[in-house]
């Protein structure tokens, strides 16, 4: 399998240029995010200069997006309601995860079942009767309405994969610890946890992107600039009437990119595992 | 202890009740652990959806109080000519971007699982497109395919092919292709990479005994990877399916169902009624009309997931 039979010629055709192809077509929209947010006005819209390179490159509309919109405001409130959801998403998969994975009680069967359901129910589904609910509550226009909600859209997540990890603990230490005299909770958190990091970071940035990427409960719920995130304030306020502020749209699609890219980058591993384990392990 | 030192005759035949001895039990600490998850799960998903349902039997304009009127808002869905486009486009989508996304996905595994430098940064790349929150990323491809300023039209000038070339949202057809390949290009690195680890998992001595078995390069994949591989793609497209068919930000941001509704799925056609149009119980019927297709594919899924694994 290692060595290319084909020769030169195979390879270039079974591997570089479909993989050359992917690339371009993948990456492209992104060179264009980047290039598109530097370029000045007078050449975003010229029809008559060859756009696909940057003539005369300016950071203006990276300035006006700082300075004019709520764009930071938005970055922060994106950055909290991320973190704080995971957080909750966490611990709630954890406490599920574990009885789980470990114990035999009665209704386990259906908990799992209830579980593996909820993670497939799409959020279009309950919008309607959420906004009605979080309008009853009072949280409309609060970061707490999504702080709320997204774990609900999480949590099966990261039940799912932590369940596959704990399993992975030998059953022998924990008896070891019982015999010991550790409680069940002791076990847990002292003996299985320790144990089971890699599955916490896949589950914690598999949901850190999820919730940067929450468009449809951050639009219903969050009307005033002052508590939304990226997504909703770069289409809800980049776009003032019918006009469209190009250039600060690339800059704020690609600074709004920048932070979940940079946590990716530093854990595609966990990342991949956490995508495949669901699929791959089941 | 107290009790202990009162009755030490009781507590040796049978032990008095002990909080921690209690807490210990299996069940018990069970379901500690579960309930707060779980209450929580229901209050926010289940309730909403059973109220939902009770939503879609009202008439509930916006910050009203409802009225009672069974299943009227269905009838009036089944009597809606735009409804019906909305079913038929919401399939169309779904089905097209499936196949796309399930054959390009596989066939990127296949070209992945050769042997190639740099294959973890390729790898790293190309998932890109998923992980990029997709309402930023769409915005890019919504000026990709500007009316005005397409850079697929300035090619296709530059190029002599066409001038002035398509107005890609604007074309009922176009448009909905439009959707389909900038949501293909979301949704295939998810194909490929899980694929690609479900390649991975395959045994190459499966392959040499295959070869031995004198099968060309045809029949290894036909015979050996294809029936290995179906559990992850039967995951893989289950879930694809379920995301695609209930699709919302994508269609939102580049064409809010238009032009003239030939874009409009069930989630933006329920969000316009029920956001726009301010009729809650009507939007709260269009979303669960999706519930008998979604309620199919999400059975069949929890069955096979919940599977003994051991």
């Amino acid at each position: 399998m290692t060595v290319s039979r084909d020769g030169l010629k195979g390879r270039i055709l079974k591997l570089w240029l479909p993989l050359g192809v992917s690339l371009v077509f993948a990456l492209f929209p992104f060179y264009w995010m980047a290039i598109t947010s530097l370029k000045p006005n007078q050449e975003l819209y010229n029809r008559k200069i060859m756009p696909l390179i940057v003539h005369d490159p300016t950071l203006k509309h990276y300035v006006d997006l700082i300075t004019e919109t709520s764009f930071l405001e938005w970055t922060w409130n994106t950055f909290v309601v991320a973190i704080i959801s995971t957080a909750i998403s966490l611990l709630f998969g954890a406490m599920l995860a574990y009885p789980l994975a470990r114990i035999r009680f009665a209704g386990a069967a259906l908990v799992s079942f209830a579980i593996a359901a909820t993670y497939l129910v799409p959020q279009p589904l309950l919008f309607v009767p959420l906004a009605d609910i979080i309008n009853r509550l009072g949280l409309g226009d609060t970061l707490t309405s999504v702080i709320l909600t997204y774990p609900t859209l999480l949590v099966p997540f990261c039940a799912w994969l932590l369940m596959g990890y704990f399993r992975t603990v030998p059953v022998e230490l924990e008896d070891a610890a019982r015999i010991d005299g550790a409680s069940r909770l002791q076990t847990l958190v002292k003996v299985v946890l320790p144990l089971c990091g890699p599955g916490f970071i896949s589950a914690g940035i598999f949901a850190f992107t999820l919730a940067q990427n929450e468009f449809l409960y951050a639009l219903i719920f969050l009307t005033k600039t002052e508590v939304r995130t990226v997504p909703v304030g770069a289409i809800a306020e980049l776009v003032r009437g019918d006009v469209f502020y190009w250039g600060q749209l690339m800059a704020a699609a690609l600074l709004g990119s920048i932070p979940v890219a940079i946590i990716y980058s530093f854990f595609v591993e966990h990342y991949v595992a956490g995508l495949t384990a669901g699929s791959v392990k089941g | 202890m107290t009790v202990q030192s009162l009755a030490p005759t009781l507590t040796r035949r049978r032990p008095a009740f002990s909080l921690g001895r209690w807490l210990e039990r299996g069940g018990v600490f069970s379901w500690l652990m579960v309930g707060p998850p779980v209450a929580f799960m229901a209050a926010l998903v289940g309730y909403p959806f059973f109220y939902g349902i009770w939503l879609s039997l009202q008439n509930r304009p916006v910050a009203k109080e409802g009225v009672f009127v069974f299943l009227d808002n269905y009838i009036a869905a089944w009597h809606d000519p735009v409804f019906w486009q909305v079913v038929v486009n919401t399939f169309v989508y779904t089905i097209i971007a499936t196949i796309l996304k399930m054959v390009g996905g596989l066939g990127l595994a296949l070209v992945m699982n050769q042997d190639f430098r740099f294959k973890n940064l390729t790898r790293a790349l190309l998932l890109l497109p998923f992980i990029v929150p997709t309402v930023l990323s769409t915005i890019a491809w919504q000026w990709i395919l500007d009316p005005a300023f397409s850079v697929i039209n300035w090619v296709l000038i530059a190029t002599g092919i066409a001038d002035p070339g398509p107005s890609w949202l604007g074309n009922p057809y176009l448009a909905m292709g439009s959707l389909i390949v900038v949501n293909t290009w979301r949704g295939l690195p998810f194909y490929a990479i899980t694929l690609l680890a479900g390649l991975q998992t395959i045994s190459p001595e499966l392959y040499e005994a295959a070869t031995i078995d004198g099968a060309g390069t045809w029949s290894r994949f036909r015979y050996v990877t294809l029936p290995l591989l179906m559990p992850v793609i039967f995951i893989v497209t289950m879930f694809s399916v379920i995301f695609t068919f209930a699709d919302f930000q994508l269609i939102y941001v580049l064409t809010r169902g238009g032009p003239a509704n030939a874009t409009h799925v069930f989630a933006t056609y329920a969000f316009d009624i029920a956001m726009n149009g301010g009729q809650f119980g009507q939007g709260a019927a269009i979303a669960l009309t999706m519930v008998p297709a979604l309620g199919l594919i999400i059975l069949a899924m929890a069955i096979y997931m919940r599977a003994p694994k051991s």
